[in-house]
């Protein structure tokens, strides 16, 4: 196997002239780094930029300005088959009419390799996708998750720099997704391939992901560790859209060593901070619903949702005005309350991210 | 494969379920009944008719007429001729249909509105309007052959005139299929390729072609039905190249050999038939692009010079040619002689007026006539098709069609035999021809009504009867109005087609009803290709009238039937 490569991106931007002349801003000035051998994925609502990035990486959309590089060479400029990359589709854009050996050997018969070694290389990754009985099928015999194993195969044969996933397994049912984006990432991590991967289901990109680029209207809104997306947001948006979040308001009354202290309605809570804040500075505060703690009397709310998931369960309170959700873990044998109860509340203080 | 009795007991019993359900629906069951009877007495019928011809010599059964015409050594060269026309008229204008095809769905290339109409103008146009301005310009006169080139001797009239004409044509019916599969196919699957490590080159040798392989080859074969089934280019600039269609016509009613004739007709008929048969069942169901199902998103049209400049000069000079081949007919209709004396003149119109207006009448009569009850028949035969269960479906389902690939002369042939004596005697009535305007043009609206009833979940038309609405009250309330545009457009289609008809109703014109291209067809055969171009040009105003007054009123309805040649 090639040794996997970096992919930089330098003040990529790209912007369409729809037909009526109207211009739409798709990529808006992106930089980023994607290590060798790095699982990174680009997470986002539709529209944000995200798969227009990636086709430029592909070389299927050229960037209106800007830089990318694969490895040390800027590959802005060149078509797709002059590129180290290869692609695995949303609807796997297997080839009809060829079978699956065929549709793997395929790119190495563009390249002219000899025929023992696109035998012996299609064969070995065959075996390694546990797909040896399935070479002489063709894609119409296959179902989705067939498919696109073999998709993924002829990604991987090519033993590309870069490896790229344009919403993979979305057409896949949810039972067959999971295991699925387990594959993937085991594969991956065997193989040790730089991999960029679009997807919009966060659950998907926080299981897979080594780095989770969050993007939105065409820029990166943070980038990180599925951790730190998911516990240190940047802002509101990355709060809301990466899992549930309750954002309070709240003003800082000064510094406790390395903690910041925070006052939420009239109680204080003591909670680390990655920025500096001025005392008496307004904020907004992220809570996640399991961050709260039922059965605590820092503040009494009306309950106005009350529902039994299993694992769970999940309330809804009305928090000075403000809806708020409220998750409690493993509810067996603690106190259920109803609709219209009251509930004594309080925040974990490590589970308080000041925005 | 055999049948258990207990299943055969199974399937007699649920046949006879469909009877007692249907018994209780009266009206519906009064339709079926009429339509099986239609649809036997007017397609199957009049080919049992010829096959019986055929096959009895002196009231025996004998291959005797099948033997004379084979003595002749005219006929193998005329089955030949037929053939090899068909060959090459199918490989060009498939080649032709692909350029256009792939222009318009794969590259970044101006006016192709404009292309897309030329290509299909000559669907939707009158016969003989091409063969008439190939004589105005390749004929003895023609202006290119005598006018530019000095030619004393040139003869249109024979092999490459018939290509030329039937392939601008013909090259249509290729382009329409081929330009909706390549539109479907899925623009990721060449991605794929291209990320891969293909050049558009390859891409195109290795993923586009081989996908389009099934296409081009059904393509192939639906011109090449179309090739051989024609009767009126043939006719009027076959020359001495003869084949089977127009043979058909000059051994039954020229030579008076209605034996030969119905043998002959047999031949053809097989022969469309079963290509028909090929296309259908064979070809038509290895189809690529139904594997991959919907485009996921546009694709990223081709815009590099190099390879859409050369396709851009190549498919603007046909459709430049096409587009003249147009006007030439209407200025032919004024030009006073035509390779002689080039002034403005009335004389043309004025003989076809002298001549008598009837033929431009009745025909217009007819056609109008001819519409409403193709049109609704066609809709009810689909709708049957699609929602009912009765004894006979597949009967009708496969008889409607098969009627695609009856070749025009064998069916009119079929008619002068059937409907010559009692107890129905229809030839030289207006009904007659009605009725094979009606049947030429059913068909196609038949396919287009049941293509758009299987878009409709049938659970519509369920909700509707079970609000109380009866069969006949469910499809005039619901049905007809959610299949609205496919019914209009066979409208217009049925009235198109039987305004241009000629290879069926050549056999059924007679003193007291004349049609249009009937006489166009014998000012051609006199060489009065003036008057030919004003009849012509008379047909082509009222079928621009009477399709643009149909399309104004249904766009004020809210129709769009601008995908007519869908």
């Amino acid at each position: 196997m090639k040794s996997p490569k970096q992919v930089h991106l330098e003040n990529l931007n790209k912007t369409f002239i729809t037909s009526g002349r109207d211009k739409v801003v798709a990529v808006n000035d992106i930089n980023l780094k994607i290590e060798p051998g790095e699982f990174a994925t680009m997470l986002g609502p539709s529209g944000c930029g995200k798969t227009t990035t990636l086709r430029m990486i592909a070389g299927f959309e050229m960037p209106t300005s800007g830089n990318v590089y694969i490895g040390e060479e800027n590959v802005a400029n060149k078509t797709p088959d002059k590129r180290d990359t290869a692609m695995v589709f949303q609807n796997y854009a297997l080839f009809p009419h060829m079978n699956v050996f065929d549709n793997i050997a395929y790119g190495l018969k563009i390249l002219k390799r000899p025929k023992t070694e696109i035998k012996e290389r299609v064969e070995r990754i065959l075996k390694m996708m546990k797909m040896e009985d399935f070479s002489e099928r063709v894609p119409a015999q296959m179902s989705g998750g067939q498919q696109q194993r073999v998709s993924l195969a002829r990604a991987l044969v090519m033993e590309p720099g870069v490896l790229l996933f344009d919403e993979p397994l979305s057409n896949l049912d949810a039972k067959l997704r999971i295991h699925m984006r387990d594959e993937i990432r085991k594969i991956q991590q065997n193989v040790g391939i730089t991999s960029i991967y679009v997807t919009h289901d966060q659950e998907e990109a926080m299981a897979m992901s080594d780095k989770v680029i969050i993007m939105n209207n065409g820029i990166i809104e943070q980038q990180g560790s599925p951790q730190e997306i998911y516990q240190r947001p940047i802002n509101e948006f990355v709060a809301n859209f990466i899992g549930r979040a309750n954002i309070l308001d709240g003003r800082i009354k000064g510094k406790n060593g390395d903690s910041v202290i925070v006052d939420i309605h009239g109680v204080e809570y003591s909670t680390t901070a990655n920025k500096s804040f001025e005392a008496g500075q307004e904020v907004r505060v992220v809570i996640r619903p399991e961050g709260v703690i039922v059965g605590k009397n820092d503040f009494v709310v009306k309950v106005e949702k009350s529902v039994f998931m299993g694992q769970n369960h999940e309330y809804g309170v009305d928090f000075f005005g403000v809806g708020m959700e409220i998750s409690e873990n493993n509810p067996t044998g603690k106190t259920i309350y109803r609709i219209g109860d009251q509930m004594g509340i309080g925040f974990e203080a490590r589970a308080l991210h000041i925005l | 494969m055999v049948l258990k009795t207990s299943d055969r007991k199974l399937r007699l019993k649920t046949e006879i379920d469909y009877i007692k359900k249907n018994m209780r629906d009266p009206i519906l069951m009064v339709t079926i009944l009429g339509v099986i009877a239609i649809v036997f007495l007017f397609i199957l019928y009049p080919l049992i008719i010829i096959l019986k011809e055929s096959l009895y010599y002196k009231n025996t059964l004998s291959l005797y007429h099948y033997k004379e015409i084979f003595r002749l050594s005219s006929t193998k060269e005329i089955l030949w001729n037929t053939v090899y026309l068909g060959l090459i008229v199918s490989v060009i204008s498939t080649a032709i249909g692909f350029l256009f095809a792939y222009a318009s769905a794969y590259l970044k290339i101006p006016n192709k509105k404009i292309f897309n109409a030329i290509a299909i103008l000559p669907m939707v146009s009158p016969p003989f309007v091409i063969a008439l301005s190939t004589i105005l310009l390749f004929g003895r006169n023609g202006f290119i052959t005598r006018g530019i080139l000095g030619m004393r001797e040139a003869n249109v009239y024979g092999l490459n005139g018939l290509i030329l004409v039937q392939t601008l044509t013909f090259f249509p019916v290729a382009y329409l299929l081929l330009v909706g599969l390549l539109k479907s196919i899925d623009p990721s699957v060449e991605e794929a390729a291209r990320d891969l490590g293909a050049s558009r080159g390859e891409v195109f040798r290795s993923i586009t072609l081989p996908l389009m392989v099934p296409g081009l080859a059904n393509a192939f074969l639906l011109v090449f039905i179309q090739s051989i089934a024609d009767f009126g280019n043939p006719m009027v600039i076959g020359g001495n190249y003869t084949t089977l269609a127009v043979q058909i016509y000059l051994q039954g009613i020229g030579n008076y050999d209605i034996g030969g004739g119905t043998a002959l007709a047999i031949i053809l008929l097989m022969i469309s038939t079963t290509i028909f048969m090929v296309q259908k069942y064979y070809v038509g169901k290895k189809s690529y692009v139904t594997v991959t199902g919907k485009a996921s998103r546009a694709r990223e049209l081709i815009d590099s010079p190099e390879i859409t400049r050369p396709v851009y000069i190549i498919v603007l000079g046909l459709s430049v040619f096409v587009g003249l081949m147009y006007i030439l007919v209407p200025i032919g209709a004024f030009i006073k002689l035509w390779g002689a004396d080039y002034s403005f003149s009335l004389n043309h119109f004025k003989y076809v007026i002298n001549l008598g207006m009837k033929p431009i009448k009745d025909t217009t009569f007819l056609s109008l006539m001819a519409t409403p009850i193709s049109g609704i028949l066609a809709m009810i035969i689909a709708f049957l098709i699609v929602r009912k269960k009765f004894l006979g479906k597949s009967f009708v389902e496969m008889t409607t069609m098969l009627a695609l690939a009856i070749p025009g002369t064998v069916i009119g042939l079929g008619y002068v035999l059937s409907y010559n004596t009692k107890p129905l005697v229809l030839t030289g009535t207006a009904t007659i021809l009605i009725i094979a305007f009606v049947m030429r043009s059913m068909p196609i609206g038949i396919r287009a009504g049941i293509a758009a009833l299987q878009q409709i979940d049938p659970s519509i038309e369920e909700a509707a009867n079970v609000l109380g609405a009866s069969s006949s009250k469910v499809f005039t309330s619901v049905t007809i109005p959610m299949i609205r545009p496919a019914f209009f457009s066979g409208l217009v289609y049925t009235f198109v087609r039987s305004m241009t008809l000629v290879s069926t109703v050549i056999f059924l014109v007679s003193a007291r009803y004349n049609l249009l291209t009937a006489a166009i067809m014998n000012q051609i055969d006199v060489g009065k290709i003036g008057v030919a171009s004003a009849y012509s040009t008379i047909l082509i105003l009222i079928v621009a009238v009477v399709v643009w007054t149909m399309q104004f009123i249904l766009s004020k309805l809210g129709i769009d039937i601008s995908d007519i040649e869908g």
